[in-house]
């Protein structure tokens, strides 16, 4: 198999044993495996197999690309910081650090939508990719671990958060803040309505954007291509001349940038608030399944989490077939070990080749 | 006459190339059969599928006359057949011991009983003079010491076919020579020996038959008593092959590289050089030559920039280049090949293309306004991979990690000369080649000499640096212990003062 194929063919078949696993649990705890194939089916295509009355409904697409969009940024964020060889789990707290500056900006600007947006948008990339080069800053000067900085820095993103959405911006009801104004947001009545009254908004033209982005700077540019060779060997690269240390500052913000921007897209798509919150709400998590799915390719996070976000969609439809929503969770966990478990299935599959190899050589000799 | 082992007509496609091309391989029990060709001819391939490690696309496999099929290594282990790779496999926090039983572990009971496992090992290297301490970790003991541990791994399994590619790749010479005993020693103790490597002088002193293969097809066999290096090389190459470096006396102009009192940290902390000084002039190769471990690679690396001297200073045209970046240097005019190839020379996950622009991928033609040309990429490797035939599967778009050891140190080369640096510091430019292609690379750094080129030749192999250099500096200690004409000393002074045993009177006067 060339190195090409297997990148499509391994997580094709993870994706296979995933929701075989998904379905033999369901099957030991004695439900159907195709209600729960028809919430799946319905969590992605809004098609619903069982009821013939409601043969369709557009607003599930709708949810299931909401759900997508802040994983593929948080997915593009791992995957950034990867190719440059950093392990960062910090796109959480870059989220959060981007929601928080977007409700700044939605919240304290006055100004017509063609400024506001734009700027609510920046801000949050802005926030993001300044928090990501701090565990950046601290690798190069002092090579002080990405993960430990990364998950600390985690922890206080929440907690700067909370307090200032509850003490500065004056929460309320103690969860949220005040509405923001229409400037700022990317939802749309119009996206609503196409889609059935889902939370559908524009935040998929940055999505977009920032997967063609990726994929640029990492494949076309002399910044990638320096960043790719610190990530694959560090020596060779330093050897060549190339500036290391700067490389992995830059590569941890352009990560944290990604990462606030999922921030905004949240915050100022799904909601229209900005949120004081209880825990970490795992889109950063997601992001790293994501992008090891995606095999830290832009078409490969593209689509490992549209189907990570349509799983996510799917819950609630599974819980309505009595199907525990857990299942979902369990799938998509297992997908993650079955790639991580790569190797062991490019040796069976070698094995399988080598079964069927002497068939044809029998002919030869 | 009855073989042990018969290879017959095997083919292997690997993507873009066909590694085994209709080889037909005899071998005779207890003999030592060489496997001789050049960096990428496909004998490693060849000996994999043996071991099992490939599938062929054609051809059958008998050992001991019966038809085999060796779909894995257990299976070629339980044939009696054992390899000791080009690059080692062992767990190094393990001890000795624990590697060799590994997988085939003697038990009391569920638990593993280290004794007899260390006894077991302690007879079998008695029995065949493989010296080891038993309970030492892998990490603790020399490349020399490893390879008995997998020799010994081998014949723990009862291994009577010995694969070794290209054993002594890794060894110093007075390690070749403790091979080279313990590999007659195994035959007389019944064993079959198949060796593979492109030295022609190993082959002479130890194998009795000799199988040449060059790109991927079989040339020939023969027995060594019956011929010679020269016929040999010419197989393997398919020319006439010089052993010899035709060069021009040097005319030496400036001095171009010039080091003052330098002093240099190891990555231990202690000094590895002390207080060297010493100069490079335009037109001349300076050998620079000492046992391993004796300053050169802190040396090299000052001159670089890889490490920061403690003390001293480094002068290219008599600018003070002690305290620039890499970069700088490189763009002052300092080329280097590096001595580890794999650490320093490539990037192995990128392709043959990526790595020919890794120095200069910002610059036009390959990039503009910070965006790269794929085309001008394209076409720079393919004309590197021409001028230095450079082997490859599919071009400039071939992983460099899938390629030859060999080809990749070409590459490296190709890279580094295309670049003509003023002042070319060269590690061990030849370690791991065969002699076409070392041939050719000498010649290179002949023409780059000729062009006014300062270059300084570090290398461990002797004849290399006699027949390449026009000076020779000793180190030794880290300090430069002597200096002397290449036409005017002999490989034994130089073995002396390479030892530290003897300092000439007229190395002060050389210095001048
Ligand atoms: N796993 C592989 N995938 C693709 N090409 C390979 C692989 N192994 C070897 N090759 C190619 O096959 C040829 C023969 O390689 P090899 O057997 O390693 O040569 P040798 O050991 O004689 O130097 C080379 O051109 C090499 O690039
Ligand atoms: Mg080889």
């Amino acid at each position: 198999m060339t190195a090409r194929r297997e990148k499509i063919v391994l997580p094709l078949i993870a994706v296979l044993l995933g929701f075989l696993l998904g379905s033999i649990i369901v099957i030991a705890t004695g439900r159907s495996p195709l209600a729960m194939i028809g919430a799946i089916v319905k969590g992605f295509t809004g098609i619903d197999l069982l009821n013939p009355d409601v043969p369709f409904n557009p607003r599930y697409i709708g949810e299931f690309i909401i759900q997508a969009m802040p994983i593929i940024l948080t997915g593009l964020a791992f995957a950034f910081a990867s190719r440059t060889g950093l392990f960062s789990i910090g796109a959480e707290g870059q989220l959060m650090m981007g929601s928080l500056a977007a409700t700044a900006v939605a919240l304290l600007v006055k100004a017509p939508k063609v400024v506001h947006l734009p700027l609510v948008l920046l801000a949050a990339i802005l926030a993001g990719a300044l928090w990501g080069a701090i565990p950046g800053l601290l690798k190069a000067a002092f090579n002080v671990h990405e993960v430990v900085v990364t998950i600390m820095m985690n922890y206080i993103a929440l907690h700067v958060n909370n307090y200032t959405i509850l003490n500065i911006f004056g929460s309320v009801d103690r969860i949220k803040t005040a509405p923001f104004a229409p400037t700022a947001l990317l939802k749309d009545p119009w996206l609503e309505s196409i889609t059935n009254g889902s939370r559908l908004n524009w935040g998929f033209i940055p999505v977009i954007l920032a997967l063609l982005i990726f994929s640029f700077i990492i494949n076309r540019t002399t910044f990638g291509f320096s960043l790719r060779a610190v990530g694959y060997n560090k020596e060779a690269a330093r050897y060549a001349g190339m500036k290391v240390n700067r490389n992995i500052v830059a590569s941890m913000m352009i990560a944290g940038a990604f990462a606030g921007l999922a921030g905004a897209v949240i915050t100022v798509g799904t909601f229209t608030f900005g949120r004081a919150l209880p825990s970490a709400e795992g889109y950063g998590f997601d992001g790293i399944a994501v992008a090891l799915v995606g095999g830290n390719e832009a078409l490969g996070i593209l689509l490992a989490g549209m189907l990570f976000g349509g799983l996510k969609a799917a819950q609630p439809l599974m819980q309505s077939q009595g199907i525990p929503r857990e299942i979902a969770g369990i799938i998509q966990a297992s997908i993650v070990l079955f790639v991580a478990m790569k190797f062991g299935i490019k040796m069976v599959l070698q094995k399988f080749e080598r079964k069927q190899a002497p068939s044809t050589e029998g002919d030869r000799v | 006459m009855s073989y042990i082992v018969e290879m017959l007509h095997i083919t292997k496609d690997f993507p873009g190339i066909r590694a085994n091309d209709d080889i037909t391989l005899q071998i005779e029990e207890r003999s030592i059969h060489a496997l001789l060709g050049e960096n990428g001819a496909g004998k490693s391939t060849l000996m994999s599928i043996l071991f099992g490690l490939y599938q062929p696309d054609g051809g059958t496999i008998r050992v001991r006359g019966r038809e085999v099929k060796i779909s894995d290594p257990n299976v070629a282990t339980s044939l009696g057949i054992g390899m000791v790779h080009q690059h080692f496999k062992l767990v190094h926090n393990f001890t000795v011991t624990e590697n060799i039983v590994l997988g085939m572990e003697p038990r009391k009971g569920p638990i593993i009983d280290i004794r007899e496992a260390e006894k077991r090992v302690e007879e079998i290297s008695k029995l065949y003079g493989l010296a080891v301490d038993p309970r030492a970790r892998i990490e603790d003991i020399s490349v020399g010491m490893q390879q008995r541990v997998e020799i010994l791994k081998m014949l723990y399994r009862n291994a009577e076919i010995l694969i070794f590619d290209e054993p002594t790749a890794v060894l110093t010479p007075q390690e070749i020579h403790e091979l080279m005993q313990i590999m007659r020693k195994l035959v007389t103790e019944g064993k079959t020996i198949l060796l593979i490597t492109h030295k022609l002088k190993e082959i002479k002193e130890v194998a009795d038959v000799c199988t040449v293969l060059r790109r991927g097809k079989l040339i020939g066999t023969v027995p060594v008593s019956e011929t010679s290096e020269a016929r040999m090389a010419e197989m393997m190459v398919g020319r006439q092959v010089s052993f010899h470096v035709e060069k021009s006396p040097a005319r030496p102009g400036a001095t171009l590289l010039r080091i003052e009192h330098l002093n240099v940290k190891t990555a231990k902390g202690v000094l590895g050089v002390r207080d060297l000084s010493l100069e490079v002039r335009a037109g001349e190769v300076l050998g620079l030559c000492g046992i391993e471990g004796n300053g050169q690679t802190e040396l090299v690396q000052a001159i670089t920039g890889l490490t920061r001297p403690e003390s001293g200073r480094i002068l290219l045209r008599d600018r003070d280049i002690t305290h620039l970046s890499i970069k700088e240097r490189t763009d002052a005019g300092i080329g280097h090949i590096p001595e580890d190839r794999q650490k320093h020379g490539l990037v192995l996950d990128f392709t043959l293309g990526e790595n020919f622009i890794i120095h200069n991928y910002y610059e036009p033609p390959f990039a503009r306004y910070g965006i790269l040309n794929r085309k001008k990429i394209q076409e720079n490797a393919e004309r590197l991979i021409r001028e230095f035939d450079v082997r490859s599967g599919q071009g400039a778009l071939t992983a460099a990690r899938s390629m030859s050891g060999g080809n990749q140190q070409k590459a490296i080369v190709a890279r580094e000369i295309d670049r003509s640096p003023d002042v070319f510091i060269v590690a061990q430019p030849t370690r791991g080649l065969d002699v076409g292609a070392i041939e050719y690379i000498h010649k290179r750094i002949i023409e780059e000499r000729d062009k006014g080129k300062a270059i300084l030749l570090v290398s461990l192999e002797l004849d290399e640096i006699m027949d390449v250099s026009d000076r020779i500096a000793v180190i030794y200690n880290g300090s430069i212990v002597a200096i002397v004409d290449a036409a005017s000393t002999d490989e034994n002074q130089l073995g002396l003062m390479m030892s530290g045993a003897y300092r000439p009177a007229t190395a002060a006067a050389a210095q001048e």
